[in-house]
């Protein structure tokens, strides 16, 4: 009995920490912010960052707007195989419009981050610490939150929202082509009746998820680099863990947000 | 008064003590080694030192500061007049050997770039890498990637010199040539020098005096001579090489011979 506690308590304790940490790494990022801005902070961080919304977001480009165009395609094609039967079809359109801008978008630009930029954020980091290059860092008076961790969360910020306008688009054409190739729906006509369903609303609500999501996958991937002991076998641990770590918290989170934006929309 | 100065240094981890109440005062401009076998708390002490790691009690004063308590911005200070050459090198790979010495020249101070590569040029040429700034890390040697650490470690001038394992993996000429590196730099620019090692050659080459560990705590501290000449039985077990737990061989024979009578070996 007392073991089956002690392990339920040993388990919330870790999970506290956990918890615990990630929000004190996003304070330190957050107060070491500024000198990774741009003109008013340190031109070597502005730098830094730069080469991380390169690697984060252009590089993500083509596979983020491939991922769009196929769940576009698939979530045009189950939603209209429904809708026919109610001889509904041109619901289609909104049902891409609406469920790319608010819901798809934003989560699958998470995804698809978390397993590109998340894992490299670890893997980096912990092959830092193993090779005392952080430790090397803080005795040469560069504080890892401020010189690592700053860009990396600075680019993520920026870049995250980038990635989810680019794939709301792509997902939005990829329903417009199977509009036309299904219905022979002029393109036109099309974006009229997108442009009609999409509310500014959505779009918001879409782009503060992104920014949520993009605060997590950049702090999980970084304190799984951070928290490595020990070798390599250590660091392929964390990379792992931080994708895995990373799209869980994302797709709860996706759940809050959705649950509050629910609640207030009806009130 | 002492440039260094750990007093009653107390380190556990979770519950196992490395460090046991450690006392010791560094002079200014002396080239002090701590010498230990593995895991006598050498690097757990230098981690100290460099405030890596916080005591469980006691303090480590580096130049009247404590920085086991002080702020941040305190410890920056102290920081910047501190060099440090790790074990590993601990060069940041996806730099070239010149900007890994410029970076804390760039990040620290206002110098213009020209100032900045000569600086640079300076410090690679006195570790005799001068003609090496241009490569990456992962194309130097062992001994190279030694001394491009001591360099970025002199890069700002640093009254202390911090060494950890510099002739570890090195074979014994290159770490010949490192030992008249550490005399002559401390020659040239009056520095302080720790140097962690567990190389006896290298430790009586280099120290001024000469600090013992042994499973936490000093068991000796004393100049090269008073060491050569200490009695202390821990000591002389260093210095003579007498291994101390090894396996005796009549108990590998009585294990081998038990296992051979049970029943599944047979």
């Amino acid at each position: 009995m007392t073991t089956v506690l002690e392990k339920v308590g040993t388990k919330t304790i870790e999970h506290l920490d956990y918890v615990g940490s990630l929000n004190m790494q996003l304070w330190a990022t957050l107060r070491a912010m500024g000198s990774a801005l741009p003109f008013v902070g340190n031109r070597y961080r502005w730098r830094a960052t730069v080469r991380q919304m390169l690697q984060i977001g252009v590089d993500a480009l083509p596979m983020v707007s491939l991922m769009a165009i196929c769940t576009g395609f698939i979530l045009a094609m189950q939603g209209a195989s429904e809708l026919r039967r109610f001889g509904a079809l041109h619901y289609v359109i909104d049902l891409v419009a609406v469920g790319f801008t608010r819901e798809l978008g934003p989560l699958i630009t998470a995804i698809a981050v978390s397993g590109r930029s998340g894992s490299s954020f670890a893997a980096e980091i912990g092959t830092m610490k193993v090779t005392e290059e952080l430790d090397s860092l803080r005795v040469m008076a560069l504080e890892p939150v401020e010189f690592i961790l700053a860009p990396k969360y600075l680019a993520a910020l920026i870049t995250v929202p980038c990635l989810t306008v680019v794939s709301n688009v792509f997902g939005i054409l990829a329903g417009g082509l199977f509009m036309f190739f299904s219905t022979r729906l002029a393109p036109l006509l099309y974006f009229r009746s997108v442009l009609d369903s999409i509310v500014l609303r959505d779009v918001i609500t879409g782009l503060i998820k992104s920014v949520a999501f993009a605060t997590i996958i950049a702090h999980v991937g970084c304190l799984e680099g951070f928290r490595v002991r020990g070798g390599p076998d250590s660091v392929g641990r964390s990379t792992t863990n931080a994708v895995v770590k990373s799209t869980f918290l994302v797709i709860v989170a996706d759940a809050v947000f959705t649950a509050i934006f629910y609640l207030t929309v009806k009130s | 008064m002492p440039i260094i100065s750990v007093r009653d240094l107390v380190v556990e981890y979770d519950g196992r003590r490395i460090l046991d109440g450690l006392s010791l005062d560094i002079e200014h401009g002396e080239t002090m080694v701590l010498l230990g076998g593995s895991g006598s708390g050498k690097s757990t002490l230098l981690r100290q030192i460099l405030a890596l790691e916080r005591p469980k009690s006691g303090s480590v004063h580096v130049k009247g500061t404590d920085i086991t308590r002080c702020s941040a911005a305190e410890l920056k200070g102290v920081r910047r007049s501190v060099g440090v050459a790790f074990q590993s090198a601990a060069l940041f790979n996806s730099l070239s050997v010149e900007d890994n010495v410029a970076l804390t020249l760039r990040e620290h101070t206002r110098l213009a770039p020209s100032i900045v590569d000569l600086v640079v040029w300076m410090k690679l040429a006195v570790v005799g890498l001068a003609e090496f700034g241009k490569l990456y890390p992962q194309e130097l040697s062992g001994g190279m990637k030694k001394r491009a650490a001591v360099a970025r470690a002199l890069a700002l001038g640093p009254e202390i010199l911090v060494l950890d394992e510099p002739s570890a993996g090195l074979d014994p000429i290159v770490a010949a040539e490192l030992d008249e590196l550490i005399l002559l730099l401390k020659e040239a620019f009056q520095m302080t020098v720790i140097v962690v090692t567990h190389e006896l050659p290298s430790a009586f080459r280099i120290a001024d005096r000469i600090a013992m560990l042994y499973q936490g705590r000093f068991c000796s501290i004393g100049t090269r001579d008073e060491i050569k000449a200490s009695q202390d039985p821990q000591v002389r077990q260093f210095l003579n090489r007498i291994p101390g737990n090894i396996a005796k061989a009549p108990a590998v024979a009585a294990y081998f011979e038990k296992y051979l009578h049970t029943p599944e070996a047979a």
